[in-house]
C-alpha cells in the first residue's frame, strides 16, 4: 500500500499512546505497533499501563488499559512525557488520559462508543468531543466499531470475534499516519494465527480497513514520517525486559557451562521470566514452577549446591517470603541470583505499578548479618546485561546476587542491538576438581575470598553445608564464638571485595557541576533524557546513575564530592538516598521522590532541577 | 519388585565408608542412633557410588543428620528439606537423594512442600521420623501429638487433630509408603531397602522415641506387653496375621477393615486379607495406613510401592525431545531469532 497523500511532514520524534477497556488488545496494539516501529528503523521506548484486575468492568475509567511509545531519529530513553497521539476507543479511556495529552495534540476516538450509554459509564455527564471541551486538541471521530463490523462482513464471523479485531482497524490508522508499512503485522497474524485462518483475514482485513479509511478520508490532511535513528551498525530485535532477564541467565549458564535451573512461583510482573524460560528447555533450561515463593528459591538453593546457575525470580511480596532463604545461600555461600522485578508496594500495594521501594529489603531484609550483592538494572535491554552480570559475580564469588529490576523495565521494550554470547565476558566459576587433596568446604580464595564450589557426584570432595555457622576452612558445625565474628567479618568482607572487580563510578557530563543528579535502577533513561536535555540548554548539570548497589562502586565517594549540589531522584520514600547518607555523612542531599505508581516526566524533573539551580 | 532397577556395585563399600567424623550430638537413647546406623548399613549395598549419595535436611534433631554422614549433604531450613531435595534432584537426577525429616518440619511448616513433592513424584526417599513431639524446641506439641496430650503448649491437652502421615502421603496421590520402628533396626534396613529400589517418592515413617520430651509415645507399639497385639508386619502376598499366638487378622468387611481371630466364629486363615502392596488403587492401603490402636494393630512395613512415572525422567525426557525438535542449539541462536532486523 503506498501512500496517495504527498503531503509529508518529517518529525524528530512522537509520542503515541493507545487505550481502550483491558479487553480492548491495547497491549498487543501498542506492542504490533513497536514492532513496525523497529522496522522502521527508529529508536524507541515503550510503557505499558494496565489495570490489576484481568477485566474491570467494561467501560469504566479503572478498567482502561494503555501502552505508549516514543519512538524518533534520534536515541530515545523513555517512554515519553506526553503523548501527541491519543487513541481513545471509549470515553473511559478518554477520560483516564486526557493528563497525558500534549495541548494541541491529536485523539483519534471510536465515535461508535460515544452514545450516553458508555459516556454515563465513564462519569461523562456531556459528550466531550462534541461540547467544545476538546477545544484545545485535534479530534477525529471515526466510527471504528461499525466500520469493523463492515470489513469482516464476508466473513460471516460471529459478533464477538468481529468487535475483536477493532483495535486493528485503529492500528492500521496509526499505521497509515506515520507511512509504516503494514506487512510486518500481516506476517504476525500469518504466525500467531496459523492454525486459524480466518482469524488471520479477518485481522488482515480490518487493519487494512483502517489504513484505508485513513488514506481515502484524508482525515490527517497530512502523513508523517519520522526518519530511521543513526544506530550503529549490527542486528537488531525488540525486546521486553523480563525476556531480556531470562535470555541474560540462558547466556550466562552457556557462558559459564553450568546448567540453568530455575525455581520460581508466578507473580505479577515477574510472571514472564518464568514464561520465558520454561520455553526454553529446548536449550536445556530446568524451569520449576514450585508451589510457593519458598520452594522457589530453595528449590534453587538445592540446585546451586548441585552445580547449577540457580536463579529464583519475583516481586517484592514474594522477596519477603525468599528472606530467609537468601540467609541460607549467604551461610551456605552458594551462588543463587534472585530476581526481584519491584512493584508498588508495601503487601500487595499497586500490583501492576512499577516502584523502586524493595531496595532497603534486598540490602537489609534478614536475619542476622547477611550481605548480599545488588545489581540494578537500568532498561529493558539493560536487564539482558544485568541478569548476565548478576549470573557472573554470584558465580565467580559463591554468594547470592539480588537484581533489581522493576514493572516499567519488566514490562517496556526498547531496541536491543543483539550480542555474540561469545564476545560477552567470560565466566569463570570456582569448580573444586575431583580428589583435591586440598579441598575444604570453607578454604578461601585469599583475593576474592570465595570458597570452591564441589559439586556432588565429583569424587573425593563429599562435604556438608547448611545454615548452622561453620568454622572457617573446615565447614565444621561450630557454636564458637570467636568464629561467628571472624566468619561474619570474613561473609561480609567478600561482598564488599566485589567493588575490585566492577567498573568505576561513571558520570554523564562534566566532571565538576553545579548540581550533580543521582539515579539508580530503572530510572535511567528519563534522568539521561533530563540531563542532556539540560546540558544542551546550557545547564551546569551532571548524572551519576548507579547500576551496582552492593558494594557500591569504589569511586563514590570521590564522584559525590566533587559537586556543589546532589539530588537523588527515586520511585520511592527516599531509600537510596537514606543508603547514601549511612555511608557517605559528610554530603548534603536534597531527594525529589515520587511515589505514585507512575514514571517520572522530563518535565518535572527539569522543573526540580532548575528550582535547585536557582536557589 | 517391579519398579526396581538397581545396578552391580561397582565397588565393595562398607558402613565406614559412610560414617561421619563428626561427634554425633543426639541424646542417649534418642532413637535418631539406630536410624543413622540403619542408613549407614544400607547405603553400601545399593550399588550407588559413595559420592552420588546427597543427604538433605531441614530443621530439628533428626535434621542434623546430614552431619553425621560421610555423604554431600545439606541442612537447609525448617520445613523446606523437600524443596531442597527437589532441587538437588531436578539438577542431577543421577543422584540418590535422602531426605531427613521429622514430624514437625514436615508436616507442620513443611506441609506444603510435603504434599506437593508426594504428588509430583519426585525420585526421592523421605525418612521421616515421628516422635510425636517437637523436641528441638523443647516439648511443644506436634501435628501427629495424639489428642489430648500434655505438652508445653498444650498444658491442658491437645485439642487439636492429628495427622497420620500415611494418610497424608497416600491422600497426596503417594505411590510409596512404609512405616518402621527405631527398635527393631532389622526390619528398618530393609524397609530402607525397599524405599531405595523405588523410583519416585517413597516415604517411611518411622516411629521413633525421643526420651527427653515423649518418651514412650509410641509405647503401646514397641513395649514388650502390648507389641504383639498392636504390630502388624506386612509382606506382599501374605495375610494380614498378627497377635502373639499369630491368630488374629485384618478382613474387610463391607467397607471397613475388621479385626479377627482365626478359629473363632468360623474364620479361617483364607478368610484374612491379603496384602497386595503393589495395588494402584489407594483404598485398602489407605485403610490399612490409617489402622492404629486400640481398635487394629500398626501395620508396619511397605504398605504402598506402585511404580509410576517420575518428575525428574519425565523432566529430563521433555528437555531431551525438545533440544532434538528444535532448531535453537545455542543461546546465540536464541538471540538472533526474527523477528530481527539489521542496520548496515
Amino acid at each position: 500500500m503506498a501512500n496517495n497523500n504527498n503531503k509529508v511532514v518529517e518529525l524528530e520524534q512522537v509520542v503515541v499512546r493507545f487505550a481502550g477497556d483491558s479487553g480492548d488488545g491495547m497491549q498487543l496494539t501498542g506492542s504490533l505497533f513497536s514492532d513496525s516501529t523497529a522496522f522502521a528503523g527508529n529508536d524507541f521506548a515503550t510503557f505499558p499501563d494496565y489495570p490489576a484486575e484481568i477485566r474491570a468492568p467494561q467501560g469504566t475509567v479503572s478498567g482502561v488499559s494503555g501502552f505508549q511509545i516514543h519512538f524518533g531519529r534520534k536515541n530515545v530513553y523513555t517512554s515519553g512525557d506526553l503523548a501527541d497521539v491519543l487513541v481513545a476507543m471509549n470515553p473511559a479511556s478518554l477520560k483516564a488520559n486526557m493528563r497525558w495529552i500534549k495541548p494541541q495534540g491529536l485523539i483519534i476516538i471510536d465515535s461508535d462508543n460515544f452514545n450516553d450509554k458508555w459516556l454515563e459509564k465513564a462519569g461523562y455527564t456531556t459528550d466531550p468531543t462534541t461540547d467544545g471541551s476538546l477545544s484545545g486538541y485535534r479530534v477525529i471521530r471515526t466510527p471504528i466499531s461499525s466500520m469493523t463490523k463492515e470489513a469482516v462482513k464476508h466473513l460471516n464471523l460471529d459478533p464477538k470475534t468481529t468487535l475483536k479485531t477493532k483495535n486493528m482497524f485503529a492500528l492500521g490508522m496509526v499505521m497509515y499516519m506515520f507511512s509504516r508499512e503494514p506487512e510486518v503485522i500481516y506476517q504476525y497474524f500469518e504466525k500467531k494465527f496459523a492454525a486459524n485462518p480466518i482469524v488471520v483475514q479477518a485481522n488482515k482485513s480490518v487493519l487494512a480497513a483502517g489504513y484505508n479509511y485513513a488514506d481515502t478520508m484524508e482525515i490527517v490532511g497530512h502523513v508523517y514520517k519520522v526518519n530511521p535513528a543513526p544506530l550503529s551498525k549490527g542486528k537488531y530485535r525488540n525486546i521486553t525486559g523480563n525476556v531480556a532477564t531470562a535470555w541474560g541467565f540462558i547466556a550466562a549458564a552457556e557462558r559459564a557451562g553450568r546448567p540453568l535451573f530455575l525455581g520460581s512461583y508466578p507473580i505479577t510482573p515477574a510472571t514472564e521470566i518464568l514464561q520465558e524460560l520454561s520455553y526454553h528447555k529446548n536449550l536445556g533450561v530446568k524451569a520449576f514452577q514450585a508451589e510457593d515463593e519458598i520452594a522457589g528459591i530453595v528449590s534453587a538453593i538445592g540446585a546451586s549446591y548441585t552445580g547449577s546457575l540457580a536463579i529464583t525470580t519475583t516481586s517484592g511480596p514474594g522477596l519477603s517470603l525468599k528472606s530467609e532463604a537468601i540467609g541460607l545461600a549467604v551461610m551456605t555461600e552458594l551462588p543463587l541470583v534472585i530476581v526481584d522485578v519491584q512493584r508498588g508496594g508495601p503487601s500487595t500495594g499497586l500490583p501492576t505499578k512499577s516502584e523502586q521501594s524493595d531496595l532497603m529489603q534486598a540490602l537489609f531484609g534478614r536475619n542476622g548479618e547477611a550481605p548480599v550483592i545488588i545489581v540494578a538494572a537500568q532498561s529493558p535491554t539493560d536487564c539482558f546485561y544485568s541478569a548476565y552480570e548478576a549470573a557472573k559475580l554470584s558465580m565467580e564469588h559463591m554468594t547470592p546476587v539480588i537484581l533489581l529490576t522493576d514493572g516499567s523495565l519488566a514490562n517496556g521494550s526498547e531496541v536491543f542491538r543483539i550480542p555474540a554470547v561469545a564476545d560477552l565476558p567470560e565466566i569463570h566459576p570456582p569448580i573444586a576438581q575431583a580428589n583435591d587433596p586440598e579441598y575444604k568446604p570453607y578454604r578461601r580464595d585469599p583475593e576474592k575470598l570465595n570458597r570452591k564450589w564441589a559439586i556432588p557426584g565429583t569424587p573425593g570432595l563429599r562435604h556438608r553445608v547448611g545454615g548452622l555457622e561453620k568454622e572457617d576452612v573446615s565447614g565444621n558445625v561450630s557454636h564458637d564464638p570467636l568464629n561467628h565474628q571472624k566468619m561474619t567479618l570474613l561473609r561480609e568482607e567478600k561482598v564488599m571485595r566485589v567493588a575490585n572487580y566492577l567498573p568505576e563510578q561513571k558520570v554523564i557530563g562534566p566532571d565538576e557541576a553545579e548540581l550533580l543528579v543521582v539515579s539508580w535502577g530503572g530510572t535511567y533513561g528519563v534522568m539521561r533524557t533530563v540531563v542532556e536535555k539540560m546540558q544542551q540548554e546550557g545547564y551546569s548539570i551532571a548524572l551519576a546513575h548507579f547500576r551496582h548497589i552492593m558494594p557500591l562502586p569504589r569511586n563514590t565517594e570521590e564522584v559525590l564530592g566533587r559537586y556543589k549540589k546532589i539530588i537523588v531522584c527515586e520511585i520511592n520514600n527516599g531509600q537510596f538516598v537514606k543508603y547514601l547518607k549511612m555511608n557517605f555523612p559528610q554530603f548534603k542531599y536534597h531527594q525529589y521522590n515520587k511515589i505514585q505508581g507512575l514514571p517520572f516526566l522530563v518535565a518535572e524533573l527539569q522543573e526540580q532541577f532548575e528550582k535547585l539551580l536557582n536557589a | 519388585m517391579e519398579n526396581t532397577q538397581i545396578d552391580t556395585p561397582v565397588m565393595q563399600l562398607t558402613k565406614d565408608d559412610f560414617a561421619s567424623d563428626q561427634m554425633v550430638k543426639w541424646c542417649p537413647g534418642c532413637g535418631d542412633h539406630a536410624i543413622l546406623h540403619a542408613v549407614e548399613n544400607v547405603f553400601p549395598n545399593l550399588g550407588i557410588a559413595k559420592e552420588d549419595f546427597v543427604v538433605v535436611s531441614g530443621i530439628g534433631c533428626s535434621s542434623r543428620f546430614p552431619y553425621y554422614m560421610n555423604t554431600y549433604g545439606i541442612h537447609g531450613i525448617h520445613g523446606r528439606a523437600a524443596a531442597l531435595a527437589t532441587g538437588v534432584k531436578l539438577a542431577n537426577p543421577k543422584l540418590s537423594v535422602w531426605m531427613i525429616t521429622g514430624d514437625g518440619d514436615c508436616m507442620a511448616i513443611g506441609g506444603n512442600h510435603f504434599i506437593h513433592t508426594i504428588r509430583r513424584n519426585i525420585d526421592i526417599n523421605i525418612l521421616l521420623f515421628n516422635n510425636k513431639i517437637y523436641g528441638l524446641t523443647k516439648g511443644q506439641y506436634s501435628p501427629t501429638t495424639p489428642q489430648g496430650s500434655k505438652t508445653k503448649t498444650s498444658p491442658q491437652g491437645t485439642i487439636e487433630r492429628p495427622f497420620n502421615p500415611g494418610e497424608l502421603v497416600i491422600g497426596s496421590q503417594g505411590n510409596f509408603f512404609a512405616r518402621a520402628l527405631d527398635t527393631n533396626p532389622k526390619a528398618m534396613t530393609s524397609v530402607f531397602m525397599e524405599a531405595a529400589k523405588h523410583k519416585g517418592t517413597s516415604v517411611v515413617e518411622i516411629l521413633q522415641n525421643c526420651v527427653i520430651f515423649f518418651n514412650k509415645a509410641h509405647d503401646l507399639i514397641t513395649s514388650k506387653e502390648t507389641r504383639d497385639d498392636n504390630q502388624l508386619w506386612l509382606e506382599h502376598g501374605k495375610p494380614l496375621i498378627f497377635g502373639k499366638d499369630r491368630n488374629k487378622g485384618i478382613v474387610l468387611k463391607g467397607t471397613r477393615l475388621e479385626v479377627v481371630t482365626i478359629g473363632e466364629n468360623g474364620v479361617t486363615e483364607a478368610d484374612i486379607l491379603v496384602h497386595d502392596q503393589y495395588e494402584k488403587d489407594p483404598g485398602i492401603h489407605m485403610m490399612i495406613a490409617r489402622m492404629m490402636p486400640p481398635e487394629y494393630p500398626v501395620a508396619l512395613g511397605v504398605i504402598r510401592s506402585v511404580a509410576a512415572p517420575t518428575f525428574d525422567q519425565s523432566l529430563v525426557d521433555l528437555i531431551e525431545h525438545e533440544k532434538q525438535t528444535s532448531k535453537f542449539k545455542t543461546a546465540d541462536d536464541l538471540l538472533q531469532s526474527s523477528p530481527t532486523w539489521t542496520i548496515d
